[in-house]
C-alpha cells in the first residue's frame, strides 16, 4: 500500500487508516462528526496528496486539453483554474478534474483512483507537440479549508490571501517552502486553500506543523476522508465513482455547466449533444429524507412499484440534521418536490427531490 | 479500548452483561470506534419477540456505514434502549452503559458457555 508524505503524522493524530485508490489514508481522526463541524465553524486540513497532478507541456498543450476536457479551457487564463471533465467517445466520463493554467503549460489535478486509467487515456488521445508528466508521486497536497483558513495560512506567507479569488490560484512560499497556493475545495466553504507541495516527508511534516501551529488559535483540527465525504455532500459536489463514471453522461450527472457544446470540439461531444437532442432518460437529483435511515450507494429507487434508479451517494448531514443524499431517476421524478422512496435493506423510505445545494 | 472483565463477547463484538437469567446485550467500545460516530439504531424487534441465537435485533448507522446487532443468545426480549435514538452517540461515548441496545430473558443459559471471555476478546481484537 502507498503511503502520503503524511502518513506518521496521521498515525500521530490518531487516525484511524484505511486503503483508499492503493493509499493508506486516514478515514478519520475524533470523528466525522465533529471534524466536519470543525471546518463549517472554523478550520480543517486535509491530507489530499492521493490525488494525480498531472503536467501538459508543449506548442499543442492548449488545444489538446481543450480537445479532452469538456468545459471551455480559452475561458482560462494564467492563475485561472476551472472545473472540468473527460469524457470517452460515448459521453461517459473518465473522469472530473481541475484544469490550472500555469502559464506555458497547464495543470490537470485527478481522482486518485482513476491516475493510471486517465494517463491511458490521455496519451491514447495525445497529438501535436504535447508532452505529458506525470508529478503525482512528487506533490504534496493539503487542502485547508473554512472561514479561518485564510488567517492561518496568512501567517505563514507574504502572498497576500485575499487578492487570490475563488477558482484562481498564484505560485509563492507557504512556511518557506515554494507551493502553488488555490483557492478551491471540495467542502463547500468559500474561504479554502489547497496548497500543492513537494512530497519529500521531512519538507512535508514542516508544512503541516506549521500549518497547524499557525492554527492552534483556531482550534485546527485534521480531517479525514470521511467528513470529506459529507463535506462535499451537503453542497452536491459529485465524486466520481459514485455520482459519476463512464455510464454516465455529463448532462445526466447535472454537469452542464462545465459541458460546453456551443464551443469547440471535444472528446464525447456529438454523443452528449445527441443524448440531450433525444432528451434525457434519467438526471442526478438531490434528496432529503424524512427518516432516521440513511439511504446509501446503491440501492434502489422506487415510485410505486417501478424501479425508477439507484441511489449514488448518501449520508447523514450535520449541517441540516437530516439525512441526505443522490440518486439517478428518470427524467419523470427528477422535478423538486417529487415524493419517490429508497429501498433500505428491504424497507421502503419515503425521500423528497430537493434542489441542491443542501446548505447554503 | 476498554474490555471489561466482568462481560462476556461475541466475535461480532458484542458484549452480553448478565443479571440473573437476563442478559444486557450492545456493542463493544472496539466496535463503536469501527464504527464511527453512530447516529441511529433501527430495532427490528420489539419486547416480547422471541429470538434466536444470531438472529438481526437492530441496525446500527453510524456516518458511514451500517451494521447490524444479532442477539447473541436464544430468548425472548424484554427490553430495548428505546431512549437510545434521542442521542444515538451514548453508543460512542459509552458502550457499556448507557449505551447499551437491549435486554433478552434467557431461554437457554447455557449458551453463555460459548461466549467469549474478556481476555479471549482481547486477543481476538488484538489489545
Amino acid at each position: 500500500m502507498k503511503k502520503t508524505a503524511f502518513n506518521d503524522l496521521h498515525k500521530k493524530y490518531g487516525a484511524k487508516l484505511v486503503e483508499f485508490a492503493g493509499y493508506e489514508m486516514p478515514v478519520q481522526y475524533e470523528g466525522i462528526i465533529a471534524e466536519h463541524k470543525a471546518v463549517r465553524n472554523s478550520v480543517g486540513v486535509f491530507d489530499v496528496s492521493h490525488m494525480g497532478e498531472v503536467q501538459i507541456h508543449g506548442k499543442d498543450a492548449f488545444a489538446f486539453v481543450q480537445k479532452l476536457t469538456t468545459n471551455d479551457v480559452s475561458q482560462l487564463f494564467k492563475g485561472r483554474v476551472q472545473y472540468s471533465s473527460m469524457c470517452l467517445p460515448n459521453g461517459g466520463i473518465v473522469d472530473d478534474l481541475l484544469v490550472y493554467h500555469c502559464g506555458d503549460y497547464f495543470m490537470l489535478v485527478i481522482n486518485a483512483s482513476n491516475i493510471e486509467k486517465d494517463i491511458k487515456w490521455m496519451k491514447e488521445n495525445i497529438f501535436g507537440d504535447v508532452v505529458i508528466k506525470d508529478i503525482s508521486e512528487e506533490t504534496s497536497l493539503l487542502a485547508v479549508q473554512g472561514q479561518n483558513s485564510m488567517k492561518t495560512l496568512q501567517k505563514l506567507t507574504d502572498t497576500d490571501l485575499s487578492k487570490i479569488e475563488y477558482y484562481h490560484f498564484e505560485l509563492g512560499k507557504v512556511a518557506g517552502q515554494d507551493v502553488i497556493i488555490s483557492r478551491t475545495g471540495y467542502t463547500g466553504e468559500k474561504i479554502c486553500f489547497e496548497i500543492y507541495s513537494s512530497s519529500d516527508v521531512k519538507k512535508s511534516e514542516e508544512l503541516w506543523n506549521a500549518i497547524f501551529e499557525a492554527g492552534k488559535e483556531f482550534d485546527i483540527k485534521p480531517i479525514g476522508l470521511g467528513a470529506r465525504d459529507t463535506l462535499r455532500l451537503e453542497y452536491a459536489f459529485r465524486l466520481y465513482g459514485n455520482d459519476m463514471d463512464e455510464t454516465t453522461n455529463p448532462l445526466e450527472a447535472g454537469l452542464a455547466w462545465i459541458t460546453k457544446l456551443d464551443c469547440g470540439d471535444f472528446n464525447g461531444k456529438e454523443a452528449i449533444l445527441k443524448s440531450k437532442q433525444d432528451g434525457l432518460k434519467r438526471k442526478l437529483i438531490g434528496f432529503v429524507i424524512e427518516d432516521k435511515m440513511v439511504a446509501r450507494h446503491g440501492q434502489d429507487v422506487y415510485a410505486g412499484e417501478q424501479k425508477i434508479g439507484h441511489v449514488a451517494s448518501g449520508a447523514p448531514s450535520p449541517m441540516l440534521g437530516k439525512n441526505i443524499g443522490m440518486a439517478y431517476v428518470t427524467t419523470e421524478y427528477s422535478k423538486n418536490g417529487a415524493e419517490i422512496e429508497v429501498d433500505v435493506r428491504g424497507r421502503r423510505i419515503k425521500v423528497v427531490v430537493t434542489k441542491t445545494p443542501f446548505v447554503s | 479500548m476498554v474490555i471489561p472483565e466482568n462481560l462476556k463477547f461475541t466475535t461480532d463484538h458484542e458484549y452480553v452483561k448478565v443479571e440473573g437469567n437476563i442478559a444486557i446485550v450492545g456493542v463493544t467500545d472496539y466496535a463503536q470506534g469501527e464504527l464511527g460516530d453512530i447516529i441511529f439504531i433501527d430495532f427490528s424487534k420489539s419486547i416480547d419477540d422471541a429470538v434466536k441465537l444470531s438472529e438481526i435485533v437492530c441496525s446500527i448507522e453510524a456516518v458511514k456505514t451500517v451494521s447490524e446487532a444479532f442477539s447473541p443468545l436464544s430468548g425472548k426480549v424484554v427490553e430495548v434502549n428505546s431512549s437510545i435514538n434521542d442521542q444515538a452517540s451514548v453508543v460512542n461515548s459509552d458502550p457499556y452503559g448507557e449505551g447499551w441496545l437491549f435486554k433478552i430473558e434467557m431461554s437457554d443459559p447455557k449458551e453463555l458457555d460459548a461466549l467469549l471471555d474478556a481476555k479471549a476478546y482481547g486477543e481476538l481484537v488484538g489489545a
